[in-house]
């Protein structure tokens, strides 16, 4: 039997503000436990949540990156739960009415494109953490994290396999990083996601049960959840079983998912309107403000490098796979290189050196205004791409400068017409036989001819000139 | 210094015919006189409160004195005040010491009042009698087998009896106007968002809100001039330019158009009260105001509305106490769960729970539209009610209460009965409205008040309306017998 995978996605984004969604405790990661836990995050009595102002900016920000609708009026509401983690006995999020309705963010699959449809996005607080085995027998609270902003942001089930669902979670990554609401970074959790999972046989409508895989903090720990899941449902269905709507967890270590809780054992949480918050209003001034001081949007670079500046469709996502890389790129265009030039420098040399050492772009040690420097001399034919190469390698963690390296190396391309004849007469003085086999019709012959004017002139003649002038001698 | 008006005790202490601690210790020595036969305040500390009246002997000398500088306040055990125990009037919070100062709290240090001790009241508000305190009922100076009126019995029961010069105290559905009516005095429950509710212990978020409880309205207004004001702490708050609500007070109030809500008059209102309210009528009649009939048809569903919301509210504002972080904890426990359980049944007392148990129904799944969604639709259309009634009156002109200060005991045993002490106020709440009570005459010995409600924001006018009757009767200067 076929069966088709039928995927959504919820994830939790950590906002990246200075304190917290409804007091002025920071968000700093790290710190001693409950250094952070001012009285609102303690729910003292009495005490009352003021919203953040630029946590939702940061919302406004993804709205209009996801080009969704953003809701003028939308309402914050409490989800009532007990758990010693969650000091008031409710968090507070929104239900009814989210700040960021329906959008939509496009994901690569090779050289497909694929439109993946955001149902919602919506801001909460963040639940404290439970330490347990501190003590024989006892579990401590840790409430630094409790009211750390959270934009959860829901997608249609509409990806359909483990790979869709990575690229989906790759993609969102890059962008909410990209426009600056949350740092990505998944080992502190500040970038989870919750993945739903159902299987339906091929052309049913109906979809089927699903389970919802909770707290997935890494690419490869979706894609092999995902992957172990949908088996597990085939299996099971074929088998003549039924799936039970539950929340399941994953096991990195064993590799397999595991039951938590059942539909019929999820909480009833009572949302109703948080009468302690006035409903949120966004003005279209508000948004027009947000959107004026925005940057350019991946898509948005990614067409105007293939379509203005000539890149392949590959590299052109090679350079807005993140905001570090096209910032790399946009200083190095600062200076007047070459866009395709540039690209390239990022996306082998630099990326390879980077790769190797394990550091990101913005770190790297060869700052970009540098290596422009170097592009501009292959640019003005001081050097040529090979001798870059070797420049490349002295200079990238080197504090030396470009034309002293190539002083030092000798690599200074020879561009003078006599001096090249001179080394080009020479040599065909001594190959004739080459020239016979050209003039026979192997092509082969005047690469081979190329070939001993560079080894003669140890790789400084300028190639372009090389050919330009062979294939003069060689016509006349 | 025993029946001064603020005025009179703040001109007192600028001509230093007494100090703030002279001031201070007088009232300390009438707590430990008739505190222990009335009950009225849960937390007494005497070198707290003379330490603060001598910081404010500092501010009167420096000549830094403002109308409430060095006059001793009594303060609802709802209100955080740092290092003072706040219980809330329940044994969850016995054992819990605010660690800082509620926004109400802090205006009173700011302008050197003295906090003279936390009042009783109602175990988180919850009551119309005092009654659900854990700390024992407090009992009505009037006649001390009855009870003050509730959740603010504790500052009532402290100035009717003289044990205070005035007090502060919170209103959901009447706590304020209830036991002032009660106990002979004027109560003011200001517009919703004109007092912070930051510090102050949640009931019902959508319908608290602080005011004075006071003597006469003058000594409201003075109050009020220091409760009120934007406070960004809470979201809820107004911003709207802050009012001296002394400075219209003694306006004349000729030609006031004053609306009667006939469904005031209906069943259930003791007839020697309604005979009374009409005797105010008259009397503002003679000052040169014109009395018109209105109606309020939908005030009827103000109870049941009002039992789906604040519970509601109540059940998830009740949620922190969980033994977890502060407060109360249950002795002997196996689990989480077990623990959750046996410290909230031992905690909470019965009314706190009834409620708890009605919110967590109506906002459950299945449940949620048919109660909750339609108790604020109805809530919308009682907010509707007064703004067409408004449209023919400037103050609306009814009793406070159904009755006069009952017997403790009463009506313990059947909330639905206690629940029809309301039956006046809870709309107002509803509403966001200010509502005003004040005394208008005796029934059996015992206070009766009248209740006036303004539209938004129309305390100056309420309280100057309020004073005018009250510079023209004797009813607020009546004071219990053995006090």
């Amino acid at each position: 039997m076929e069966w088709e995978v039928v995927i959504g996605i919820e994830t939790h984004t950590q906002l990246k503000t200075e304190s917290k969604i409804f007091s002025g405790a920071s968000t700093n990661f790290g710190s001693e436990p409950n250094a952070h836990a001012c009285l609102v995050s303690l729910a003292y009595p009495g005490v009352l949540p003021v919203l953040n102002k630029e946590a939702v900016n940061c919302a406004i920000r993804f709205g209009l990156a996801v080009d969704a609708k953003i809701a003028e009026h939308s309402i914050f509401a409490r989800k009532n739960y007990f758990y010693p983690d969650l000091p008031k006995g409710y968090q507070i999020s929104q239900f009814e009415l989210p700040v960021v309705g329906e959008g939509s963010l496009s994901i690569s699959l090779g050289d497909e494109n694929k439109s993946i449809r955001i149902l919602r996005a919506h801001l909460e607080e963040d639940a404290g953490k439970s330490v347990h085995g501190i003590e024989d027998g006892k579990s401590g609270i840790d409430l630094n994290r409790a009211g750390t902003p959270l934009l959860e942001i829901v997608t249609e089930p509409d990806m359909s396999s483990a790979e869709e669902a990575v690229a989906y979670a790759k993609k969102l990554h890059e962008l909410v990083q990209w426009i600056g609401i949350c740092d990505g970074n998944m080992q502190e959790g500040n970038f989870r996601c919750d993945v739903n999972v159902s299987v339906k046989k091929k052309g049913d409508k109906k979809l089927g049960t699903r389970r919802e895989i909770k707290n997935l903090n890494s690419f490869k720990f979706i894609k092999q959840a995902v992957d172990y899941e949908v088996n597990w449902q085939i299996e099971r269905l074929e088998d003549g079983g039924t799936i039970k709507q539950s929340t399941i967890l994953f096991d990195p270590d064993s590799g397999e998912t595991r039951e938590m809780r059942s539909k019929e054992e999820a909480n009833d949480y009572r949302y109703f309107p948080d009468p302690d918050l006035l409903p949120l209003v966004i003005s279209q001034e508000k948004i027009n403000t947000i959107k004026s001081e925005m940057y350019e949007l991946p898509s948005q670079m990614k067409l105007k490098l293939v379509k203005e500046f000539g890149l392949s469709n590959y590299d052109a996502d090679g350079i807005t796979s993140n905001i570090d890389v096209a910032n790399y790129f946009r200083e190095l265009l600062s200076f007047k290189v070459s866009a395709k030039l540039a690209s390239n420098w990022i996306l082998t040399n630099l990326f390879s050196r980077l790769n190797e050492f394990n550091i990101g772009i913005k770190n790297s040690p060869l700052k970009a205004s540098k290596l422009a420097e170097l592009i501009l001399r292959i640019e003005d034919k001081t050097i040529s791409n090979n001798a870059a190469k070797k420049v490349f390698e002295e200079i990238w963690d080197q504090d030396e400068r470009v034309d002293d390296v190539i002083e030092k190396l000798g690599l200074k391309q020879i561009s003078n017409v006599n001096e090249i004849e001179n080394i080009l007469n020479q040599v065909l003085q001594d190959n004739e036989a080459m020239i016979e086999e050209y003039k026979s019709g192997k092509d082969k012959a005047f690469n081979a001819l190329i070939g001993q004017v560079m080894k003669a002139s140890k790789g400084k003649a300028n190639p372009g000139q090389v050919s330009q002038l062979l294939k003069d001698k060689l016509t006349d | 210094m025993i029946n001064l008006s603020l005025k009179k005790l703040s001109e007192g202490l600028k001509q230093k015919k007494f100090s703030s601690v002279e001031l201070t210790q007088f009232f300390l020595n009438r707590l430990d006189l008739h505190n222990p036969s009335i009950n009225a305040f849960i937390t007494i500390d005497k070198d707290k409160s003379l330490a603060m009246a001598k910081r404010s002997d500092e501010m009167i000398k420096e000549g830094n004195q403002d109308y409430l500088t060095g006059i001793p306040i009594a303060q609802k055990d709802i209100f955080c005040a740092e290092g003072w125990k706040t219980s809330c009037g329940s044994k969850m919070l016995d054992n819990f010491i605010a660690p800082y100062d509620s926004t109400v709290i802090s205006k009173f240090n700011a302008v050197g009042a003295v906090n003279l001790g936390k009042t009783n009241m109602d175990e988180f508000a919850m009551g119309s009698s005092n009654e659900t305190s854990f700390y024992g009922y407090v009992k009505n100076p009037w006649d001390i087998k009855t009870v003050p009126g509730g959740s603010s019995g504790g500052s009532a029961a402290a100035v009717a009896g003289r044990l205070a010069p005035a007090a502060t105290a919170t209103d959901t559905g009447g706590s304020i106007r209830q036991p002032a009516s009660l106990c002979g005095l004027t109560g003011l429950k200001p517009t919703y968002g004109l007092v912070s509710r930051y510090g102050m212990i949640a009931f019902a978020s959508s319908l608290d809100q602080a005011g004075p409880m006071c003597n006469t309205a003058e000594d409201c207004a003075a109050m009020m001039n220091v409760m009120s004001g934007h406070d960004p702490k809470d979201s809820t708050s107004i911003q709207r330019e802050k009012e001296n609500y002394l400075t219209g007070i003694n306006d004349p109030i000729k030609g006031v158009k004053i609306g009667v809500p006939k469904e005031f008059f209906s069943e259930g209102l003791e007839p020697e009260i309604e005979k009374i309210i009409e005797q105010g009528i008259n009397e503002y009649k003679k000052l040169g105001a014109e009395i018109v009939e209105i109606s309020l048809p939908n005030n009827h569903l103000s109870i049941p509305v009002y039992y789906v919301i604040a519970p509601a509210e109540a059940s998830s504002n009740l949620s922190r106490y969980d033994g977890v972080r502060y407060g109360y904890r249950t002795k002997e426990y196996d689990d989480l769960m077990e623990m959750y359980c046996k410290t909230r049944e031992e905690g909470f007392g019965d009314e706190v729970k009834r409620r708890i148990m009605i919110g967590t129904y109506v906002l459950s799944a299945g449940y949620y539209d048919a109660y909750y969604l339609k108790a604020q639709k109805i809530r919308r259309l009682i907010s509707e009610d007064f703004k067409k009634a408004f449209e023919n009156c400037d103050v609306i002109l009814g009793p406070s209460a159904p009755s006069v200060a009952f017997p403790i005991g009463d009506k313990k045993e059947d909330p639905l009965k206690m629940y029809m002490q309301d039956v006046y106020t809870i709309s107002t709440n509803l509403a966001g409205l200010p509502g005003l009570s004040m005394p208008a005459g005796l029934m059996n010995k015992l206070p009766v008040g009248i209740q006036l409600i303004g539209n938004y924001f129309s305390e100056a006018k309420l309280l100057n309306i309020a004073n005018i009757f009250q510079m023209n009767t004797d009813w607020h200067n009546l004071s219990p017998e053995e006090f």
